[in-house]
């Protein structure tokens, strides 16, 4: 553009977009939505060995509406997933959700009556970590999944804003379509009349 | 003074004070007897083991039911036991007592009033297996969901449900907090079950 021939070195050019999203890729708030020994890892990739801080991700928030990346770790209920939403919905846009290990992303061993068969049948979820529970590496490659798809990357997608889910579910991530494995008498959430009344 | 009794000991004099209401049952293995009670002698059979100074358990330690849908014993007669675990904390001795509950009409006078440790446990078998326990002064379920249609721990209810936990509304963005699952979108669970819908 010219202007670093006269200002030298001290100016670097860039657009606000490129910019406000490198400052929003180092600086991942997460919201820590932990129910189960999945949380337990959780907390030992932040602390001193794996120190997630390395990656800008270290700032926990147990306020959501000062956190833009929900992880979901551990078993949710039935009577605890109305309450994942309502926080999921305080967190200001855009989010992104990490659905960390086999009972979050499958409800796991747990195919009982009370246990939600996996949260993406209600939170649009952008990386799976599969695991029981997953190691501490495996949650940082995963946060570092959600850098790539915030910078646009080969895994770019949408962050979760309300219309983007509601329009338009992509067949990987979004999947409320998608069938449940060892689970026939599961009823597709999204149908009509899930109780097939 | 104190002095433990063995659950044998406590039987005879249970079984002397209320004869022919009470049934022993001798489970294979186990000893002593535990005497299996009709319902209409819950409240004054465990006043009376609360009482009795030689007995005085004075503490309730446990609430609980048991389903024997498979399981036909000659003393039983009914579908489901409701288990008081009792313990003096006097004496130094324990006792169980069981209860008899018809299927078809599942009820139990309550014994808060007498413990009111019983609570927490009668609400727990209100939830699971459906008993009401009345004169509870707060007969709600204890775990599941409010409006949850069923009793999850009987022996016919199966292990993955009937849909309910499927059966959320679709999580539709923009409602508010309120409305995420709004009850016009499909009926609440309990209006589903009433009217028989559920599969």
């Amino acid at each position: 553009m010219g202007i670093e021939r006269v200002f030298g070195d001290k100016v670097i050019t860039t657009s606000v977009q490129a910019i406000a999203t490198w400052a929003r890729k180092n600086a991942l708030w997460p919201m820590p939505f932990g129910t189960a020994c999945c949380a337990i890892e959780m907390m030992a990739t932040l602390s001193g060995r794996y120190d997630m801080a390395r990656f800008g991700s270290e700032v926990i928030r147990f306020s959501p509406r000062q956190s833009d990346l929900m992880i979901v770790s551990g078993r949710i209920s039935i009577k605890m997933m109305p309450v994942l939403l309502k926080i999921f919905e305080q967190m200001p846009e855009p989010k992104w959700v990490i659905s960390m290990g086999a009972c979050a992303s499958s409800g796991g061993v747990f195919d009982t009556y009370t246990l939600v068969q996996g949260v993406d049948q209600f939170l649009p979820v952008h990386v799976y970590i599969p695991g029981c529970p997953p190691r501490p590496e495996s949650l940082i490659d995963a946060v570092l999944k959600i850098q790539e798809i915030l910078e646009g990357g080969p895994l770019a997608r949408a962050p979760a804003t309300s219309s983007a889910f509601a329009e338009s579910p992509s067949p990987q991530g979004l999947s409320p379509d998608r069938p449940k494995a060892g689970c026939s008498q599961s009823i597709a959430p999204h149908a009509k009349d899930p109780l097939g009344g | 003074m104190p002095k433990t009794l063995s659950g044998d000991e406590i039987l005879q004099k249970l079984m002397a004070r209320f004869p022919d209401k009470v049934t022993p049952k001798k489970s294979p293995g186990s000893t002593p007897a535990h005497p299996v009670i009709d319902r209409e002698h819950v409240r004054p059979i465990l006043s009376f083991l609360k009482s009795e100074p030689e007995l005085a358990f004075n503490f309730l330690a446990d609430v609980t039911a048991v389903d024997y849908l498979q399981l036909e014993l000659p003393e039983i007669r009914e579908r489901f036991l409701v288990v008081y675990q009792l313990y003096s904390l006097e004496h130094n001795h324990r006792f169980q007592v069981m209860a008899r509950v018809p299927e078809g009409d599942p009820r139990l006078p309550s014994v808060c009033d007498i413990w009111a440790s019983a609570n927490c446990g009668e609400r727990e078998a209100h939830d699971m297996f459906g008993i009401e326990f009345e004169g509870n002064p707060d007969l709600r379920r204890l775990l599941m969901p409010e409006d949850y249609p069923g009793f999850p721990i009987r022996k016919d209810y199966p292990l993955r449900g009937r849909g309910e936990r499927d059966a959320f509304p679709q999580y539709r963005p923009g409602l508010g907090t309120g409305d995420i699952f709004p009850e016009d979108a499909t009926g609440s669970w309990s209006e589903k079950a009433n009217k028989g819908s559920l599969p």
